[in-house]
């Protein structure tokens, strides 16, 4: 079986290229990437396996950190907590897992498993749940499965574990999990429900760790070399350009823990004369041109700064930014009617039908 | 109101008397090694025709690019106590976790992490571990450290577990300078932390400048108070811009755009500082510099200053010209002007030699540069017009044609029109706008804080008497306060209705 080494390099580019990824929310990548290179000084390595490579009765546990990016700017995320939150999983299910995949590729959770990996001495496994960032727990391909959301366990640095061991539904363990998280100071390293190999390799998006890790070489390619990165973005991912203009208006509201609002641009070069508004719950979620939706979840909408070609945040875009709006194909599993049930335009509350940019 | 602007730059120390609003003298002299000299001798070029003879003079403001150049170039910093109160959060993150090494060796004089620190909403993350404290200040004296550094988790919202911990480490430590992040102002523990850290290894730069700028107006027998400008072009006294010295450091291009602002009369306006190397772009709101929103890094570390949002292109007086193919910069034969330029007896084709040969400029000899012709020297000036053209096409935020203030030493390089701009400002004394800006430099007072259960207004009010609070306590007239920025910004994921607000308030220097 073949695993591969993730170097350092490698880091460095996720850390570019989940940003991207987290189509505007997520959290920045950073502080993990901050953790991972303290670990690799100190001699640490982690390996990268291909979900292919599971046996169908082995088992993997699924990390993020939950909470508020803005109290992960104050409490730094530590590389031991999240590996503390795999261990109490596997001490409460009694298995030993095969290797630790990201629940979400998109922003800062993207280089969880890597942490909690460099500790327990294990591969990360090349497949996550969302293939970018989503607000809410249901909004994953294993919601979309049916497959059982429970237990998962949370875990603070002062410690504080806790395991919630039954709930029915997704959205139950959304509110229960946050309901706990906010406990903790609205930050909580999480492992999710434990998934078999056969499930990973059903209900996985895979090659996701791989695809932000060549979006990001190429961003980072492109700026050393003074080339454009969002051509290079283009170059190793089948996105399209859906706009090039100036922030002129941001919005936002804090609404039952979201960030939600929207944000206006002018149109640049080509798109000069042409207004576009995109939407935003802590994502970027529907994108209008000129009053007509062009672009919607699942679909990633990827806001670029036009000069070095790293994603923009809904929580840090500001007015008078030159950005580069870009869209990238949508994992499959949510194209499916339940997949649109739980991700598509409706599920963020907005009456239109999903047209993908790529159909 | 009477004031003395004194801008200390790289190559010259410029200083400008500004009486009842309008600028009576401006002068240049050259920088000293020992800054006192300069100072003292752009303070007697200003007295000589004397303008200040018995008069009483209500400040003399000074801007100083010292700082940043000591963190830049790594001279004459402070071995630097870090203690950071909230363990056992962060501990795989320490103090200098994300600096370039060699800065870091040169700074770090030791690390010590106890508990304490706070929740965003108020909780106590963890109780201040006291004995540990004065544990770690114990281990901080025998390795004979001087300044502290002290951070905390969430200090801008509640910052007593940083203060209490100050307490501890004078009573142990009773010189010790000390430095606590909450003063630094924003959230984000490691941007906060890295800001106190830079000011802590300032601690005896600071004060030895200070005393020199404090040494020299003596000196010069002019009584008055000294304040130091800050990077947002507001001042401090200087007993506070002792304290803080990272707040003055970018203050260079904040005093040039502010004293654009002044000298035109525009508050609103796109300015372009042309100095013989870069040309700075910049846009003026509400007569204020707008600010970088982002991270700012300086000498390699991340932090988040309050500094101008700016462009720096490589255009200046000093720029290299190529006239076949046609190039203007990057290149620049920089303060060497008057040796290397061909119109001074040198040999590298500048820009200022192309100003020369067309009648611009009347410096050095026009015959040395008499080969130029007409039809050459236009297509200099037009490469010149469209490099700062799309440099203002960057910058600007709105799609309409706005002014540019063309200021500093090779304004002339800007034309009386250029694409997307409704007119272009060149001043007098604009090449000493610097010093202007100086002059005329306001206190701000900031509030950055997260508000829970209050309402939107009740929010902006409360954090709106806070930053009142803090100008007034940094030296303004509280009847002269005006608010320059209110912003707030609900938080996602927090319960409640948490939302961070952001306010600044700037006024007039209270008479003393």
């Amino acid at each position: 079986m073949a695993l591969r080494d993730i170097t350092l390099e490698d880091i460095e580019s996720l850390a570019v290229g989940a940003w991207v990824l987290g189509t505007g929310g997520g959290g920045s990548p950073y502080l993990g990437l901050l953790n991972m290179r303290a670990l690799y000084k100190e001699g640490d390595r982690v390996q990268l396996m291909s979900s292919a490579d599971l046996a169908d009765d082995d088992w993997v546990g699924a990390v993020s950190n939950m909470g508020a990016p803005l109290v992960g700017q104050e409490r730094l995320t530590d590389s031991r907590t999240i590996a503390r939150a795999v261990a109490l999983m596997e001490e409460h299910v009694r298995v030993r897992f095969r290797g630790i995949m990201s629940l979400e590729i998109g922003g800062g959770n993207s280089i969880q498993p890597l942490m909690a990996a460099a500790h327990l001495k294990r591969p990360v496994i090349d497949s996550d749940m969302m293939g970018r960032a989503y607000p809410e727990a249901q909004m994953t391909s294993v919601a979309v499965g049916d497959l059982k959301p429970c237990p998962l366990t949370t875990v603070d640095v002062r410690g504080l574990e806790s395991v919630v061991e039954s709930v029915p539904t997704w959205k139950w363990m959304e509110r229960v999990s946050r309901k706990i998280c906010v406990e903790y100071g609205s930050i909580a390293s999480t492992c999710k429900a434990p998934r078999t190999g056969a499930e990973v390799k059903k209900w996985g998006i895979h090659g996701t760790t791989t695809k932000a890790i060549a979006i990001g070489a190429a961003v980072r390619e492109a700026q050393r070399k003074h080339e454009d990165p969002i051509a290079a973005i283009l170059s190793v991912e089948p996105g399209k350009v859906l706009y090039r203009g100036k922030v002129t208006d941001v919005e936002r509201r804090a609404t039952e823990g979201f960030l939600r609002g929207r944000t206006r641009f002018d149109g640049m070069d080509a798109f000069r004369g042409a207004a576009m508004e995109i939407n935003f719950q802590n994502e970027w979620i529907v994108a209008w041109l000129d009053g007509k939706p062009v672009a919607m979840s699942p679909d990633l909408i990827c806001v670029l700064d036009s000069i070095s070609g790293e994603a923009v945040g809904t929580e840090t875009i500001r007015y008078g930014q030159r950005v580069t709006v870009i869209a990238l194909p949508p994992p499959p599993v949510f194209l499916s009617a339940k997949g649109l049930q739980h991700v598509g335009p409706r599920a963020f509350g907005y009456d239109i039908e999903f047209k993908s940019v790529f159909a | 109101m009477r004031r003395i602007g004194i801008d200390v730059g790289g190559t010259n120390t410029d200083a400008v008397l500004i009486e009842e609003g309008k600028v009576v003298r401006a002068v240049k002299a050259p920088t000293s090694e020992d800054v006192t000299t300069g100072i003292l001798d752009s303070l007697k070029s200003l007295g000589s025709t004397g303008v200040l003879a018995g008069k009483k003079i209500d400040g003399v403001m000074i801007g100083t690019t010292h700082f940043i150049n000591a963190v830049v170039q790594r001279r004459s910093l402070t071995k630097v106590a870090a203690l950071r109160l909230g363990m056992p959060a962060s501990a795989s993150l320490p103090p200098f976790c994300d600096w370039p090494e060699d800065l870091a060796a040169l700074v770090r004089g030791g690390v010590w992490m106890v508990e304490g620190g706070h929740e965003y909403d108020g909780r106590l993350f963890m109780p201040l571990d006291e004995a540990a404290v004065t544990g770690a200040v114990q281990e901080m004296k025998a390795a004979g450290l001087r300044s502290v550094a002290i951070s905390a988790i969430f200090s801008p919202l509640d910052p007593g577990h940083e203060r209490r911990a100050a307490e501890l480490v004078a009573a142990v430590i009773p010189d010790a300078v000390i430095t606590c992040s909450s003063d630094l102002g924003r959230i984000g523990l490691l941007e906060r932390e890295n800001a106190g850290l830079l000011n802590a290894a300032l601690a005896d730069l600071a004060r030895d400048t200070i005393a020199a700028f404090e040494t020299a107006i003596a000196d010069s027998g002019i009584a008055a108070p000294l304040f130091i400008t800050q990077n947002d072009g507001t001042v401090a006294e200087a007993g506070q811009a002792r304290r803080l010295p990272v707040y003055s450091f970018a203050s260079g291009a904040t005093n040039s755009m502010r004293g654009a602002a002044y000298l035109s009369g525009l508050a609103d306006a796109m300015v372009i500082d042309v100095g013989g190397t870069t040309a700075d772009v910049g846009q003026l709101k509400h007569g204020f510099p707008r600010e970088a929103n982002s991270v700012v890094k300086v000498g390699g570390v991340r932090t988040l200053f309050r500094m101008p949002d700016l462009l720096s292109i490589g255009l200046g007086g000093g720029s290299h010209v190529q006239l076949d193919p046609l190039k203007v910069g990057p290149v620049s034969v920089g303060y060497r002007l008057l040796k290397e330029g061909i119109a001074f007896g040198g040999r590298q084709l500048t820009t200022t030699d192309v100003a020369v040969a067309s009648g611009v400029l009347n410096l050095g000899d026009r015959k040395k540069v008499a080969h130029l012709d007409a039809a050459t020297c236009k297509k200099v000036f037009d490469e010149a017009a469209r490099l700062a053209e799309e440099a203002i096409d960057r910058m600007k935020t709105e799609a309409g044609d706005v002014p540019l203030i063309a200021v500093g030493g090779g304004a002339f390089l800007i034309p009386e029109k250029l694409p997307g701009v409704s007119r272009v400002v060149h001043v007098e004394h604009g090449d000493c706008a610097n010093a202007v800006g100086a002059a005329i430099a306001q206190v701000s007072g900031e509030c950055d804080q997260i508000f829970k259960d209050l309402s939107r207004t009740d929010a902006l009010a409360a954090a709106q008497g806070i930053a009142n609070d803090r100008a007034v306590a940094a030296g303004a007239a509280r009847a002269s306060l005006t608010t320059i920025e209110s912003e707030d910004m609900p938080l996602a994921y927090l319960p409640g209705n948490s939302v961070r607000v952001r306010v600044r308030v700037v006024g007039d220097v209270a008479a003393g």
